[in-house]
């Protein structure tokens, strides 16, 4: 476990030492703050709640976070430094966790930063805050889904490019699988209890449940599970094709 | 010590290394000579545990590569060809990221890396980001993550390319230093370098080991070996040298070189021809510039048995 600390903050280390996280931090508030104000109607519902800041995030993770995690794995491969990693005493997981870790509480640190809008709230009305407590939490959980996706991804291929349109393409799916444009794909020809395996897998439909105020253990379970998944997924690509 | 046992490496269509088998010893410096795609990096990989071969074992000091890959790399030191490391890190913080992950804490930390520091003269760039150095620095940051921990074994895979003469002067003295008590296995395709700093060569073709010797043994495999090389004043003299020369019976051929009137005597096997040559410039009164012994030339060896 030593060894996930040491990468970890190195991670985190190398998100600061380059433009890269100023950017995406910048780029996360502005867009975040101009939904929920302009496509959202905050004032104009007249309620104090932060429904329509949380209903954006998935659309927002949508592009944001596989820009994230394009570099976790493609960037090592095509700078030649995996060569460097997976050759000093480490286990590939310990290696895997570390990076997804980093980049997690990366975009946690991001997600921190949108607090202005929770006190404008405050200031403004008397909302539920565990509402919107259980929100964040579930925004955090789909962020690291989306990550541990993209981490997957990023595995596959030395070209960031390549495992951004994965990325993006893979949470597209998963965020709508519940829902017609991924089910209508299946249904008619898939037995009808894979269609409710597919469906059951929505992103959307989890992360919803947790912003209604409802924290329930089978909706993080399900975030835990998915995102172990593809971690594992991501361990078992890299060490069967670290050299390629 | 470091062994290899009919170790293999395929992909799809294409053999990479194909029964490579040897053994290194501590006090050992071992050279992997071999054209570009022979099979040198991927060997030094598996070694290093960065690819997984396809049959044959491989260990470090004991350590199975594949079934026990932690403890094989912890008593490595390894150089990637190419040096890779994280672009946008200091070189101090690149350094000590390294050491945690190496386990070394605490004063010993602190010894060892200014220890690297000093031996590879990496102060004055300790704060800049790697991605900002020359090639020669960016291969110093490399050997000293390599040497860190102060390894048995170091694989080094091409620890002089991109160095200037002085900073390979540097890197082959450190090598040598370290030579004594230790394994180190280098690839190179400077032939130089095997006779500088090392004590045995492999050379490899097409995967394969083609010569596994010392560099003075290879380079007796020269036709070049004891020949006799000599430079006349001005090459009028040079047609009646050659004939005289070609006229003695232990002399197999003689290669003429207008250019800069030299000469130069192939022996037969095991035929000495120096002392010959020498009576004969004398007797014949040539006006000599210069007269050498050959002792082989590793090159043309080298080209004889990979080509």
């Amino acid at each position: 476990m030593r060894n996930v600390g040491i990468i970890l903050r190195r991670e985190l280390a190398s998100y600061f030492a380059t433009p890269l996280a100023y950017i995406f931090i910048l780029i996360f508030l502005v867009l975040a703050n101009a939904f929920t104000f302009y496509l959202g109607d905050f004032y104009q519902r007249g309620q104090a709640d932060l429904k329509p800041f949380f209903a954006f995030h998935p659309w927002l993770y949508l592009f944001l976070i596989p820009a994230l995690s394009m570099r976790l794995w493609a960037e090592e491969r095509k700078s030649g430094t995996i060569e460097l990693l997976m050759t000093l005493p480490v286990k590939t997981w310990e290696a895997v966790l570390g990076k997804y870790l980093a980049a997690w509480l990366f975009t946690g640190v991001a997600l921190a930063l949108t607090f202005p809008i929770w006190i404008t709230v405050n200031y403004l009305g008397s909302p539920d805050n565990g509402v919107i407590f259980a929100s964040y939490l579930g925004s955090l959980l789909l962020a690291g889904g989306f990550l541990a996706v993209g981490s997957c991804m990023s595995a596959l291929t030395r070209s960031q490019v390549v495992a951004f349109i994965l990325g993006v393409a893979a949470c597209f799916v998963l965020l709508l699988a519940g829902y017609p444009l991924v089910l209508d794909a299946f249904q008619g020809w898939a037995p009808q209890a894979l269609v409710k395996a597919i469906a059951s897998l929505s992103f959307l439909t989890h992360f919803q449940s947790i912003t209604r105020g409802v924290l329930e253990a089978r909706d993080v379970l399900y975030f835990a599970m998915l995102i172990g998944f593809f971690l594992f997924t991501t361990t078992v690509a890299l060490d069967l094709r670290k050299a390629e | 010590m470091i062994k290899t046992d009919h170790l293999c490496k395929r992909y799809q269509s294409v053999t990479a290394v194909e029964d490579v088998t040897f053994e290194v010893r501590p006090g050992e410096v071992l050279g992997f000579l071999g054209p570009n795609g022979a099979g040198k990096t991927t060997t030094m990989r598996m070694l290093a545990g960065f690819v997984t071969p396809t049959s044959g074992r491989a260990s470090v000091f004991g350590h199975d590569v594949v079934s026990d890959p932690l403890a094989a790399r912890q008593s490595l030191g390894y150089l990637p060809e190419g040096a890779p490391s994280y672009g946008e890190m200091r070189v101090n913080a690149f350094l000590a990221f390294i050491a945690d992950l190496r386990r070394l804490e605490g004063p010993r930390k602190r010894a060892r890396l200014q220890h690297v520091i000093e031996r590879l003269q990496l102060a004055s760039v300790l704060d800049r980001p790697i991605e900002t150095l020359s090639k020669g620095f960016r291969r110093r940051v490399g050997l000293a993550q390599a040497m860190l921990h102060d390894p048995p074994a170091l694989i080094l895979d091409e620890p002089t390319d991109g160095l200037d003469p002085n900073q390979k002067h540097e890197v082959r003295t450190l090598i040598n230093e370290m030579a004594r008590e230790k394994i180190i296995v280098i690839s190179t395709h400077i032939l130089e370098e095997v006779a500088a700093v090392c004590t045995r060569a492999i050379i490899i073709a097409r995967g394969r080991i083609v010569a596994d010797d010392t560099p003075l043994q290879l380079a007796a495999r020269s036709r070049y070996y004891n020949a006799v090389s000599l430079q006349l004043e001005t090459a009028a003299q040079l047609a009646e040298a050659r004939a005289a020369v070609e006229a003695l019976p232990a002399v197999a051929q003689v290669e003429v070189s207008e250019r800069d009137a030299r000469l130069t005597a192939l022996p037969r096997a095991g035929a000495s021809i120096l002392q010959a040559i020498s009576d004969l410039a004398r007797s014949r009164g040539l006006k000599l510039k210069e007269l050498h012994l050959e002792s082989g030339r590793l090159d043309e060896v080298f080209r004889t048995i990979t080509a």
